[in-house]
């Protein structure tokens, strides 16, 4: 018998900051003892919902109603106390502590004169921590611990207070298989104790494995719930973004030129072991693999930023060593880092400075900077990507994500590089500026760039990637051409099982 | 919506907030003492704000490039009493290039722990301050120096002569603002000082080689350190082996009261001019007015926190922290 | 996460081997190169070593407590100073004339309760503007030093009361009175950041201070106190050590902080904060007081031992660097 009352209800709510209309009358329900999943596009709204359910922010209008009462959050203290839990993609715990003193942060038992009650600490963390069947001990330092240990660190503090709710955000993101299923074993035990849990990820393969509902979010509007068992994955899509994905490759109109990039058995200590691939002038290559495959750091190698403790690097032929970026520019390769804000821009330079940067040495008029060049190529690249900008003084951290992406692109495009290796080009993106960056990277191959892209979301890397090399802990399980690629046979070789063409 | 917001008018009035109570400040020192704004007394301040002055500009690259120098102050003392000792010795003529290339390297060392082994620099220029003042000590033996013959050379033109009517020390701190400001502003290296600062990462991630940047910043402050101490021998042809002591702090004062962040990132040439003078002015508007000297230190302590609470206050659009 | 077993392991073991190669290296070097005739690890050397260790170590106690929770004070020697000062003219003002030798715990009182003050103002400031400790510090330690040249301008400040004197230079059990301090004030702070909430809580602060403000912990109270701690710390050095030697040049204590500072981190606490040991900060100020020592046993000057400690220090932050890498290999930035 099902329990009609949610365990948790929002009704109504509305938030907006200045401008924007973050969530415009937002309204959905948890039953106690059900996985409910919540998905949307990035900027759909579904943080904003979750910080305010966690108290962070208060909203506008609306309701949360937690059980049968109304309930107002005001801080995240305060919402965890009503039986509100958030286990965030950013752990947050305090290495150096132990696992007890972590679990009952804020909280430790306490004698007289402020001192910790030890033997009480342990017996009650000794006790959660057998409930979730976990392999460590209460007095282990924390940062000792593995990262998936570390989240059941972090559930376990949910289990101290009387949970009604426990949201995930995106956990699955650096577990391997088998510390997945202790999770899905964990989220199990939780709905058998009446928990409402709240699902909030991307990846479908889960979604459709472990939840019983979905309810997606657009443009900050409610759009709807699913049953799981009576919806597919395009039914999904098609609430989350309005429109059928398009799935298919772009079809392949010119041919391959010489061979620009070829690297063979490159090494780089336990980040990654004996990657072999080639790059064709007009090819895009993909890298497709769960965070943690290697895939970034292949990139950073190439680019100078890790010095490989093996294997060979050929470009255009002929054998070389990369020893920092400035030597990786120098030699026609440029990077679009995966993080813009932290690794691609300088937020508090304007665009045209940012988008000059790595040649700002070469334009110059005697000693001095030329202007008037850098202004030049700040028109020639605004104009090319379509940058929304009010002009070339606009401080980049203005400019929204998708415009802050183009400049970075813009940038390394100016340099006219022989191989370009774009990591997550469309992280955080809108839908509108995601499929201009595609097509982008499209054009640019046709016009005979080398081009490697890096991406966790599948649709993106099969729409726009000629072959696609499957990663997994550190190793290359397979390079698929598109004729051969299935979505089933990429997932799993990234899941490291092996398979063979035909499959 | 035509207007500004609450936060909008923050900002500004952070902004113009210093210059706002430099001006409140003039006011005051004037009714105070009328001397204040006498044609001698400004030319006094000016002039003798010079050689912290020359200081300040060199350290501004290194804040900008997101990282601090305590070892100004000490390192001006090294430059001024070795000068002074080589005067005698080898002649003004050779005793000043000797004297910067000492000084130079005294900064490259520094350089080369912050920039090329990355460690901290406020620990890192703490310890050299102490090194310096050590080193300082051992060479003069523990004695004050003194230029034997004061009428015979020409060195004390530095320090005391004047072109063009204006003093040297004035000429030589406006002289060198233009051409470090020049620098800075439009050269590629200043650009890469910004971008260090700004983003060490991305720095790095667009090529820029972020070790060279700060050596080079940190050649520059004693490059500039060692005109300071140039100036200051020419200036009394004489000195004790502790003259510069302090003036680390007036300089990070100066620096940030011209608003540069000590995030890194930002700040300009002009703007640490504009805060040498404010400082300048305020200390001697405190001695006209007839305060004991060591009231300044107090002074300089209350200025340099208000300063760097009203950038970051203005930062986050609240006058308060958020800690709880 | 391997980087964090092997740095701890490295560090909480590393300073007391350290000290055990200082020992032996400088008895045996002193065999050749002391200008006296005692042998280096003679009982009364090493009772001198203790007590000397006392004013840097009754801070860098404090020290630690306030770098584990993120911060750093660097006015601790300007507030000794001050301290001191209040400490010996205080016992000469003319309300506590009729006191006599009972003016010794009111003088205390009032230099320890300089020392709270002071720390306090430095606290409320980080606490309430935001202001990072370093510059509130930097400022304060420009500004309390103003105040020290403020109350005699450039006079020391003397006051000889033969009592406190000879309590001072006092041995208890073998053990000098400064000793004694410095024994106690480490035992009741590691006890503190071992044992109670307010030290665990720190540890949080410092490590993962969003945690902990999500956790519920009050972050401002706890800078506040810790400050105040150090600040209490500080004059408690300049009280065991002023007691004895009577006057106070308002220069003292300058570049206390560095001392201290190099002492912390030399016994393994992180700049960066969040971890850290009182026991190793001991080892740390012992490990330098050691070198100083032995340094001047086989006849190296103030110049040299001032010259080693600083690149010992530079050593230090080297490794302390590399071994902060979590887990993962770094970038090459």
């Amino acid at each position: 018998m099902t329990d009609q009352t949610p365990a948790l209800r929002l009704e109504g709510i509305i938030k907006t900051f200045p401008g924007v209309r973050a969530l415009d009358g937002v309204s959905f329900a948890v039953m106690p003892g059900e996985v409910h999943a919540l998905m949307g596009e990035n900027g759909a709204g579904k943080s904003t919902l979750m910080k305010v359910l966690g108290g962070i922010h208060q909203p506008d209008a609306g309701q949360i109603i937690v059980g049968q009462v109304p309930t107002k959050m005001t801080s995240p203290l305060q919402a965890k106390s009503k039986g509100i839990v958030f286990i965030h993609q950013e752990l947050s715990l305090a290495d150096e502590l132990s696992v007890a003193e972590n679990i009952y942060l804020g909280a430790l038992p306490k004698r007289a004169l402020g001192r910790v009650d030890w033997p009480t600490l342990y017996a009650q963390t000794d006790a959660i921590l057998q409930k979730l069947k976990v392999g460590f001990d209460a007095r282990t330092r924390v940062g000792d611990l593995s990262i998936a240990n570390q989240q059941m660190v972090e559930i376990a503090r949910a289990l101290t207070v009387d949970a009604k709710a426990v949201i995930f955000d995106e956990p699955t993101a650096s577990l391997t298989d088998a510390e997945k299923v202790v999770l899905f074993d964990v989220i199990a035990d939780l709905k058998t104790r009446g928990v409402g849990i709240i699902y909030i990820s991307h990846r479908m393969e889960e979604i459709f494995k472990i939840t019983d509902r979905i309810s997606v979010l657009r443009d900050g509007q409610y759009r709807g719930t699913l049953e799981t068992a009576n919806t597919n994955e395009a039914e999904v899509t098609q609430l989350m973004i309005g429109r059928a994905l398009d799935l298919t490759r772009a079809a392949r109109q010119h041919e391959f030129g010489e061979m620009a990039l070829e690297v063979r058995g490159l090494s780089c200590g336990k980040l990654f072991q004996d990657v072999s691939f080639t790059l064709q002038r007009g090819e895009v290559l993909g890298f497709y693999g769960l965070v943690g495959a290697g895939r970034t750091e292949i990139a950073e190698t190439l680019f100078g930023l890790r010095d490989p403790s093996g294997g060979k690097i050929f470009l255009d032929g002929v054998e070389t060593k990369i020893s920092s970026p400035a030597d990786a520019i120098s030699k026609g390769i440029s990077l679009v880092p995966e993080d813009r804000k932290a690794q691609g821009l300088v937020l508090g330079m304007n665009c045209k400075d940012n988008m000059t940067l790595p040649q700002v040495s070469d334009l110059k008029a005697g000693p001095f900077v030329a202007e008037g060049a850098e202004i030049a190529i700040f028109d020639q690249y605004r104009d090319r990507l379509d940058i929304r900008t009010p002009g070339w003084k606009q401080l980049v951290g203005n400019l929204s994500g998708g415009n802050q992406q183009k400049i970075v692109i813009g940038k390394w495009l100016s340099m006219h590089p022989n191989v370009l290796i774009v990591d997550e080009p469309t992280r955080g993106i809108d839908v509108g500026s995601k499929s201009e960056i595609h097509n982008l990277i499209r054009s640019l191959a046709a016009q005979g760039y080398a081009i490697i892209v890096i991406s966790s979301e599948m649709p993106e890397v099969l729409h726009v990637s000629d072959r696609i090399v499957a990663m997994y802990a550190g190793r290359v399980m397979r390079t698929f051409t598109c004729d051969e690629v299935t979505e089933d046979n990429l997932i799993q070789a990234i899941s490291g099982i092996s398979i063979e063409i035909g499959t | 919506m035509a207007g500004m917001s609450k936060a909008d008018i923050g900002k500004l009035l952070a902004r113009q907030g210093i210059l706002i109570a430099f001006a409140v400040f003039i006011i005051g020192f004037t009714l105070a003492n009328e001397r204040f704004l006498s044609p001698d007394n400004i030319m006094g301040v000016v002039r003798s704000s010079a050689i912290l002055g020359v200081m300040a500009l060199g350290v501004t690259f290194v804040v900008i490039s997101g990282n601090l120098d305590l070892s100004v102050g000490s390192m001006m003392s090294f430059s001024t009493i070795v000068v002074l000792d080589l005067h005698d010795k080898i002649g003004p003529g050779l005793a000043i290039p000797a004297m910067f290339a000492m000084t130079l390297c005294l900064g490259a060392f520094i350089g080369f722990l912050v920039g090329y082994l990355k460690l901290n620099s406020l620990i890192v220029t703490l310890g050299m301050l102490s090194a310096i003042h050590g080193l300082t000590l051992t060479y003069s033996g523990g004695k004050n120096m003194d230029i034997a013959d004061k009428e015979g050379t020409w060195f004390a033109v530095f320090g005391q002569g004047t072109a063009l009517g204006i003093p040297v020390p004035i000429l030589v701190f406006l002289l060198l603002a233009a051409f470090l400001g020049i620098i800075l502003t439009k050269t590629p290296f200043g650009r890469k000082v910004y971008a260090v600062g700004g983003n060490a990462t991305a720095a790095t991630f667009s090529g820029i080689r972020r070790p060279r940047v700060v050596f080079l910043c940190y050649l520059m402050s004693a490059a500039c350190v060692a005109v300071a101490g140039l100036l200051q021998a020419s200036r009394s042809m004489g000195s004790q082996n502790t003259v510069g002591q302090g003036m680390e702090l007036d300089v990070l004062a100066a620096v940030i009261l011209g608003g540069a962040s000590l995030l890194g990132g930002s700040g300009t040439i002009f703007k640490t001019v504009i805060g040498v003078l404010i400082l300048g002015f305020i200390q001697n508007g405190l001695l006209l007015v007839g305060l004991q000297f060591y009231v300044q230190f107090v002074v300089t302590w209350v200025i340099i926190i208000l300063a760097v609470w009203i950038d970051i206050a203005a930062k986050r659009g609240k006058l308060w922290s958020n800690i709880a | 996460m391997r980087a964090g077993n092997l740095s701890t392991l490295l560090k909480s073991g590393a300073i007391w081997g350290f000290i055990i190669a200082e020992l032996i290296f400088f008895s045996v070097a002193g065999e050749f190169l002391s200008l006296s005739d005692k042998a280096f690890m003679d009982v009364d050397n090493m009772l001198l070593l203790l007590k000397q260790s006392a004013p840097i170590g009754i801070i860098a106690v404090g020290m630690t407590i306030v770098m584990i929770n993120g911060n750093i004070d660097l006015s601790v020697g300007a507030i000794f100073a001050l301290s001191a000062v209040i400490l010996l003219d205080s016992m000469t003002w003319p309300i506590f004339a009729s006191l006599g030798n009972w003016v010794i715990p009111v003088s205390w009182a009032l230099a320890l309760l300089t020392g709270v003050v002071l720390g306090a103002i430095n606290g409320v400031i980080v606490w309430k503007t935001g202001v990072d400790a370093f510059i509130v510090t930097l400022g304060a330690m420009l500004g309390f030093r103003g105040l020290v040249f403020m109350f005699n301008g450039e006079n020391p400040t003397s006051h000889l009361n033969w009592a406190l004197v000879d309590f001072a230079e006092a041995q208890f059990l073998g053990l000098h009175t400064a000793t004694w301090f410095l024994l106690l004030v480490t035992g009741v702070l590691w006890y503190v950041m071992r044992h109670t909430v307010h030290g665990r809580n720190a540890y949080a602060i410092g490590d993962n201070r969003e945690a902990a403000v999500n956790a519920g912990i009050r972050v401002g109270p706890h800078i506040l106190i810790n400050f105040m701690i150090i600040g209490f710390l500080a004059a408690l050095s300049a009280v065991v050590f002023y007691s004895e030697s009577g006057s106070v040049n308002p220069n003292d204590g300058q570049l206390y902080e560095l001392w201290v500072i190099t002492a912390v981190v030399l016994g393994g606490t992180k700049l960066t904060g969040g971890a850290g040991s009182i026991l190793s900060t001991l080892g740390g100020v012992l490990a330098i007081q050691l070198l100083r020592k032995g340094l001047g046993h086989i006849g190296a000057d103030t110049e040299t031992v001032n010259l080693v400690i600083g690149l010992i220090l530079i050593a230090v932050l080297l490794l302390d660097r590399q071994l902060n890498i979590k887990g993962k290999e770094a970038l090459k930035t």
